[in-house]
C-alpha cells in the first residue's frame, strides 16, 4: 500500500503509523456528557466500503493525515492534511 | 540422450555423478543421462519421472546441497546445472529404487481421499503423538535442514510505468512497443532465456528461426535505457495499487536470491499458458510427458526424452510433436489422436514405461514405446488477474478459463494467457495492447511493423479422462486421481473448494497447475455441472514457492530490529557490562565488580554505593522532546492532567498525561528552560508514541496553538548522578557550583566550556542531578562523572540498580502504568486538574474509574516463611483458596532491597490505600511460590523525602 502525502508524496505505507478511525478528529467539549465521549473514544463504524482512516507519517515530515480508502478494494481515493480537514 | 555434441561438467544426483551442460535445467540433463525416475510420490511413493519443462513441474522435485544450505523442493525443470552442483532425491528411503514406504502402494485402495481424516480421529490424544509424525515421515516432500540458512538473500524494489510479465512473444512485441513509445518498462522473464514458447518450438518469425527475432528484440530492449530486463525472475503475487511481488533466482556471486516489490503503474501479463495432461490409467510412470515438455527437450535443449516415442492428444500439437521429434532423429512410434476417440487405456514399466495399452475405437494393441508425450490442450496462465478476488471465465472455444477483464486494476492480459494461442496472435495482441496502454500514460506508440509467424488456429476437441481400469492420475504433486475426485462428489463435497480440501488437489507447492483444469471437469462431470457452474478454486500469491528467507532478507539474527546504542556503551561494554533490551536500546544491567559471581551481588553493590556515596547512569534513552513557542505552556496544560503554566522558569515538575479515555498514557518530568521553552522528558517505551501524540494534538485537536515540539533524544546525552556525594562529584567538574539549584530546579550551565542543562530530579529518592551534553560530548562526559564517582567511593550502576531504588521509594514506569490504570488507581488523582480540559479528563471522571473496588497501587513485604515475591503474581486474602475468582490483584514489580535486607514488590491490590497493614496471600501459580506478605505503603524508604532534599 501507498500512500500520497501532501507534504512528500508517494510514500510506502511502511512510513505511516495507522491510528484508526478520522472520528478522532472531532473531538466533543469536556462537559458535552459521557455519551458524546463514549462515542468518540470508543464507537465506530465497520464499513465495507468507504472508510475515512487517520495515518501519521512518522518516518517523514510528521503529518497527520486522513486517508480515504475503500475497505472492499483497498483503493486509496483521498489523501489530504488532518489539520485542513479540522480548520 | 544428447542430440549432438556438448562441453559439459560434472555434477550428481543421489551421489552418483553425471554431467551435463551449464545452464541446462537440471531435469534436462538428468534425461540426457538416462535417469528416468526421479523422485518418490508424495502419498504412495510411486516411481515418478519429469512431466514437463517449466516451474510448474508437479513430480521432479529434488533437495539441492547438503547441510545447512540444502534447499529443498526445488524443481528440476528450473534448477540450472553448474559445475559441481549436488541434487538429491526426496521422500524415499533408502533409495529411489528400494523406497520401503512403496508399500503405501499396495495398501492404496485403504489410502484414498478423506483417509487420514476417517482413520486418524480417535483416540484424540493420538493424533499429536503418534499419527502425525508417522503420516509425516510416509507422506511428504523434501524437509529442512533445521539449521540457519547460511545463505544470502536480498530484498529490493523497483517502480516502473509498465511491467511486463512474461517474455514470449506477447510480452516481447508489449515490452517493446512500450519501450519505444518512452515509457520506464520492466520486463520480468522467469525463465533464464527471453523467448517464452519459442524457445522450445521450431517456428519462422519472418522467415527466419523464431530465436532470431527473440534475439534481435532482447537486443532492442537492452539498448533502451528506460528498458530493465529481467530473466529468472518470478512474478509471484498481484497486490494493491500495481505493487507486485517478484522472486529472482540469483545463484551467483555469493547471492542467492531477491525478493523485488514492484510498482508499476500499469502492467501487461504475458504469462501464457500450461499444458494439461489427460486422465487415463497408469498415466503417472516416469516417460509419460507433456507433449509441450517433450519438444522442449529435443528443440531447445537437444535432450531425446526417449527412443521409441508415442504422441497421445487433442490438438495439433500431437502432429507438431511427431513432427519435431521426426526431424532430429526420434522414432516416434504412433500416434493416439484423442479427438477421434482413440485412447491409451494402460501403460506398463516399473521404474519406467515400457508399453502402453492403446484402444482406437475397440481395436486393442500394446505397442512398446519408452517415452508417452501426451497433451491435453493449454490453460491459459490466469493466476496473477485472480489475486485480488477476480474470478476467471470459461471460454468454450478454447476449453479453458480465461481472465476476467479488470480483475487486477491497471493490469491487462496479452497472448496465450489471453487466450490467443499462436504466435501471429500473440505478437499482435501484445503491440496492440501495448499501444492501449501507453496511450493511457499519455505516450504515443510508434508505428510497428508486425513480423510474420505462425497463425494456425488452435484447435480443441475436450478430453479429460478416459474409460478404463486403474487409477487415473491428476494431481501428481498430491497423489491424487480421478476416484479421488468421484469419492469427494459421492461424500457430498461437492464444491471445488471442499473438493480440494478433502482431496488435497491443487495444494503443494505447484498449487495444482497441472491439473486444476482436468480436476474440475471431472468433478463438473461427476456432479452433473458445467464446468462454468463448477468453477475454480482461488488462486492465491506466490504464483511460484518463494523462501521465507528470501521474503525476510536482512531480518535474520540481528538484522531483526536495529540497535540504538547511548554514548556510553561503548565504555559500559568495556567493562563487562551485561546489556539488556529497552526497546531498540541495549541498556546495562549491571557492573560486574571483581569478585562479584552472580548479579545479585552487584546490583545490592551498587544501590548501596548510591545510597551511601555516589552512582551515574545513563539516562539518555528517556525520551527527550523540545517544546517551543508562545502557547508550549498552553500546549502542556492541555496534555498532561497537572498544570505547567504555572511553572516557573528554571523549574521542573512531575507531570502525568492521560490517554482521552482516562486511562494513564505516560508520565515524566518537564523543565521550564525560558517563557516559551520547554523540555519534556518521557518514559523510554513511549518516547515515540508520546511524540506523536504531542503532534496530534497540535495538528487536529489544538491547531490554535502557537507551538512546535521535536524529539531531541538523540541529541542530547544525560546521565544521572545520584548520592550524597552527588554534589561534591558535580562541584568542580561544573563550571559552575551546584549548591545553590533547588530541588526540581534546572539550569544551564557548562562543563569544561561545553554547555550543558542541570536537573535537579531523582529515581532514588537520593540528592541527584541529571546532567545533559550535546550527544557528541557524552562519551567524554561518561568517563569524567564515573572517574569522578570511583574517587568519592562510587561508581557506575545498571538498570537492575535503578530499578531497586525506585521500587524502595514507589515511584512508578510502565509496570505499573501498563495501560489499565487511572491516575486514582495509583494515588494520583489528586493531580487531574479540572480547572482546565485536558486530553482525558473528561473520560477520567467516569464512576468506575473513580474509587469503589478499583485496585490501587500498594507496596507489599514478605512476613512468612517464603521470602521471595514475584512479579505477575496473583494477591488473594491470607486464608482464600487460591483460585481466579477469589483474586484481589497483582504484583507488577519486585526487587530485593539491601537498603532494607529484604524483598519488596509494588502491585495493585483491591481498595488497597485502605488496607495497609493487612497481611494477604500472593500465590505464583507458575513459579509454585505461595508467601504471606503485609501490604503497606508504596514507598518502602524515607517517606518523608528528607535525603532528596539534602
Ligand atoms: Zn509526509
Amino acid at each position: 500500500m501507498r500512500i500520497n502525502c501532501p507534504v512528500c508524496g508517494e510514500r510506502d505505507r511502511r512510513e505511516f503509523y495507522y491510528v484508526g478511525d478520522a472520528v478522532a478528529l472531532d473531538r466533543p467539549d469536556r462537559d458535552a456528557g459521557l455519551d458524546a465521549w463514549d462515542s468518540y473514544v470508543h464507537l465506530r463504524d465497520n464499513p465495507a466500503g468507504l472508510t475515512r482512516d487517520l495515518w501519521h507519517h512518522e518516518a517523514g515530515c510528521g503529518a497527520w493525515l486522513v486517508v480515504t480508502r475503500n475497505t472492499g478494494t483497498h483503493a486509496v481515493s483521498d489523501v489530504v492534511l488532518a489539520r485542513e480537514v479540522v480548520r | 540422450m544428447r542430440l549432438c555434441q556438448v562441453e559439459t561438467v560434472p555434477f550428481t544426483f543421489d551421489g552418483v555423478t553425471y554431467r551435463g551442460v551449464v545452464g541446462e535445467t537440471l531435469a534436462a540433463a538428468l534425461i540426457a543421462n538416462g535417469v528416468k525416475m526421479v523422485a518418490r510420490s508424495f502419498k504412495y511413493h510411486r516411481p515418478r519421472g519429469v512431466m514437463g519443462s517449466g516451474s510448474e513441474e508437479p513430480n521432479a522435485l529434488v533437495t539441492i546441497g547438503r547441510g545447512a544450505a540444502a534447499e529443498p523442493n526445488v524443481r528440476a525443470t528450473v534448477q540450472e546445472v553448474y559445475s559441481g552442483l549436488e541434487a538429491f532425491s526426496q521422500n524415499a528411503w533408502p533409495s529411489l529404487k528400494t523406497d520401503v514406504m512403496a508399500v503405501n502402494d499396495l495398501v492404496s485402495p485403504f489410502l484414498g481421499a478423506g483417509f487420514y481424516y476417517k482413520t486418524f480421529m480417535w483416540p484424540k490424544a493420538f493424533w499429536e503423538k503418534v499419527y502425525e509424525p508417522v503420516i509425516r515421515r510416509a507422506a511428504g516432500l523434501g524437509g529442512l535442514s533445521g539449521k540457519a540458512d547460511p545463505e544470502t538473500y536480498e530484498k529490493a524494489f523497483a517502480f516502473c510505468d509498465v511491467l511486463v510479465i512474461g517474455a514470449g512473444p506477447a510480452g516481447l512485441m508489449a515490452a517493446l512497443v512500450a519501450g519505444e513509445a518512452g515509457a520506464d518498462v520492466i520486463l520480468a522473464e522467469e525463465d533464464s532465456a527471453l523467448g517464452g514458447r519459442l524457445l522450445a518450438e521450431v517456428e519462422d518469425i519472418d522467415g527466419l528461426p523464431a530465436m532470431r527475432w527473440v534475439a534481435d528484440v532482447e537486443a532492442r530492449l537492452q539498448a533502451m535505457p528506460n528498458v530493465r530486463v529481467m530473466t529468472r525472475t518470478a512474478v509471484t503475487g498481484a497486490y494493491d495499487q500495481g505493487t507486485f511481488g517478484a522472486f529472482e533466482r540469483v545463484d551467483r556471486a555469493g547471492l542467492k536470491a531477491c525478493f523485488w516489490r514492484i510498482v508499476a503503474k500499469r502492467s501487461v501479463l504475458c504469462a501464457g499458458a500450461l499444458e494439461r495432461g489427460i486422465a487415463f490409467p497408469n498415466n503417472d510412470r516416469p516417460g509419460v510427458m507433456m507433449a509441450g515438455a517433450v519438444r522442449a527437450y529435443a528443440n531447445r535443449w537437444d535432450v531425446a526424452t526417449g527412443t521409441r516415442v508415442a504422441v497421445f492428444g487433442n490438438t495439433g500439437d500431437v502432429a507438431r510433436t511427431a513432427r519435431d521429434l521426426t526431424d532430429a532423429g526420434i522414432e516416434v512410434v504412433t500416434l493416439i489422436d484423442a479427438a477421434a476417440g482413440e485412447h491409451v487405456i494402460g501403460t506398463k514399466g516399473r521404474h519406467g514405461l515400457t508399453s502402453i495399452t492403446v484402444d482406437r475405437n475397440g481395436v486393442v494393441e500394446q505397442i512398446e514405446v519408452d517415452c508417452l508425450a501426451v497433451t491435453g490442450g493449454w490453460n491459459p496462465t490466469v493466476h496473477l488477474t485472480c489475486h485480488m478476488n477476480g474470478r476467471p471465465v470459461w471460454d468454450d472455444a478454447i476449453a479453458s478459463f480465461v481472465p476476467t477483464p479488470g480483475a487486477v486494476p491497471d493490469m491487462v492480459t496479452a497472448g496465450a494467457c489471453h487466450g490467443v494461442f499462436h504466435t501471429m496472435g500473440c505478437l499482435l495482441d501484445g503491440a496492440q495492447i501495448a499501444e492501449a496502454v501507453v496511450k493511457t500514460l499519455g505516450l504515443k506508440a510508434k508505428p510497428v511493423v508486425l513480423p510474420d509467424a505462425d497463425a494456425t488456429p488452435y484447435v480443441i476437441t475436450p478430453v479429460w479422462s478416459v474409460a478404463g481400469k486403474g487409477r487415473k492420475w491428476i494431481d501428481y504433486q498430491n497423489d491424487v486421481h480421478v476416484k479421488d475426485i468421484e469419492l469427494a462428489a459421492r461424500e457430498n463435497f461437492r464444491s471445488v473448494e471442499h473438493m480440494k480440501r478433502y482431496t488435497t488437489q491443487g495444494m503443494a507447492p505447484d498449487q495444482g497447475k497441472s491439473s486444476n483444469v482436468v480436476a474440475l471437469a471431472v468433478l463438473a462431470d461427476v456432479t452433473g455441472r458445467g464446468i462454468p457452474e463448477t468453477g475454480t478454486t482461488t488462486f492465491r500469491p506466490p504464483f511460484v514457492p518463494v523462501p521465507i528467507a528470501a521474503m525476510g532478507a536482512g531480518g535474520a539474527g540481528m538484522g531483526f530490529a536495529p540497535q540504538r546504542y547511548t554514548t556510553s556503551h561503548a565504555a559500559s561494554a568495556a567493562v563487562g557490562a551485561p546489556m539488556i533490551e529497552a526497546g531498540l536500546w541495549y541498556r546495562p544491567s549491571y557492573f560486574p565488580a571483581e569478585g562479584e559471581t552472580n548479579w545479585r551481588q552487584s546490583c545490592d553493590r551498587e544501590v548501596n554505593m548510591v545510597r551511601e556515596a555516589v552512582g551515574v547512569v545513563d539516562v539518555s534513552t528517556l525520551g527527550k522532546i523540545d517544546i517551543q513557542g508562545p502557547d508550549a505552556a498552553a500546549l502542556l496544560d492541555f496534555v498532561y492532567s497537572n498544570t505547567f503554566s504555572t511553572l516557573k522558569v528554571g523549574r521542573a515538575r512531575y507531570g502525568l498525561m492521560l490517554r482521552e479515555d482516562g486511562h494513564v498514557l505516560d508520565d515524566g518530568t518537564t523543565a521550564r528552560l525560558g517563557e516559551n521553552h520547554y523540555v519534556m522528558t518521557t518514559t523510554t517505551a513511549a518516547s515515540g508514541l508520546v511524540m506523536r501524540h504531542l503532534e496530534f494534538v497540535l495538528q487536529v485537536l489544538r491547531p490554535d496553538l502557537d507551538a512546535r515540539v521535536i524529539s531531541v533524544t538523540e541529541q542530547w546525552a544525560q546521565f544521572g548522578v545520584a548520592g550524597p556525594k552527588s554534589r561534591e562529584l558535580l562541584n568542580g567538574l561544573l563550571d559552575q557550583g551546584v549548591d545553590e539549584l533547588p530541588f526540581m530546579g534546572c539550569a544551564d550551565v557548562t562543563v569544561g566550556g561545553v554547555r550543558a542543562r542541570l536537573f535537579r530530579i531523582s529515581f532514588s529518592g537520593e540528592m541527584a542531578f541529571e546532567l545533559a551534553v550535546p550527544a557528541r560530548f557524552g562519551a567524554d562526559l561518561y568517563g569524567a562523572l564515573v572517574d569522578r564517582a570511583a574517587a568519592l567511593g562510587g561508581g557506575p550502576y545498571g538498570m537492575e540498580a535503578l530499578n531497586v531504588l525506585r521500587i524502595e521509594k514507589g515511584f512508578i514506569t510502565h509496570a505499573e502504568i501498563h495501560g489499565r490504570v487511572t491516575a486514582f488507581d495509583i494515588g494520583l488523582d489528586r493531580i487531574v486538574s479540572l480547572k482546565k480540559d485536558c486530553v482525558g479528563q473528561a473520560m477520567s471522571r467516569r464512576a468506575g474509574l473513580l474509587g469503589g473496588d478499583r485496585a490501587q497501587l500498594v507496596g507489599l513485604k514478605p512476613v512468612g516463611d517464603v521470602k521471595q515475591l514475584s512479579a505477575g503474581a496473583h494477591l488473594f486474602e491470607s486464608d482464600a483458596e487460591p483460585v481466579r475468582v477469589n483474586g484481589q490483584g497483582y504484583i507488577t514489580s519486585v526487587g530485593f532491597s539491601p537498603t532494607l535486607g529484604v524483598m519488596l514488590a509494588l502491585g495493585f491490590l483491591d481498595r488497597g490505600r485502605a488496607r495497609h497493614g493487612e497481611v494477604i496471600r500472593m500465590v505464583d501459580h507458575m513459579r509454585g511460590l505461595d508467601a504471606q506478605v503485609e501490604v503497606c505503603d508504596p514507598v518502602f524508604f524515607d517517606p518523608e523525602g528528607g535525603r532528596v532534599r539534602g
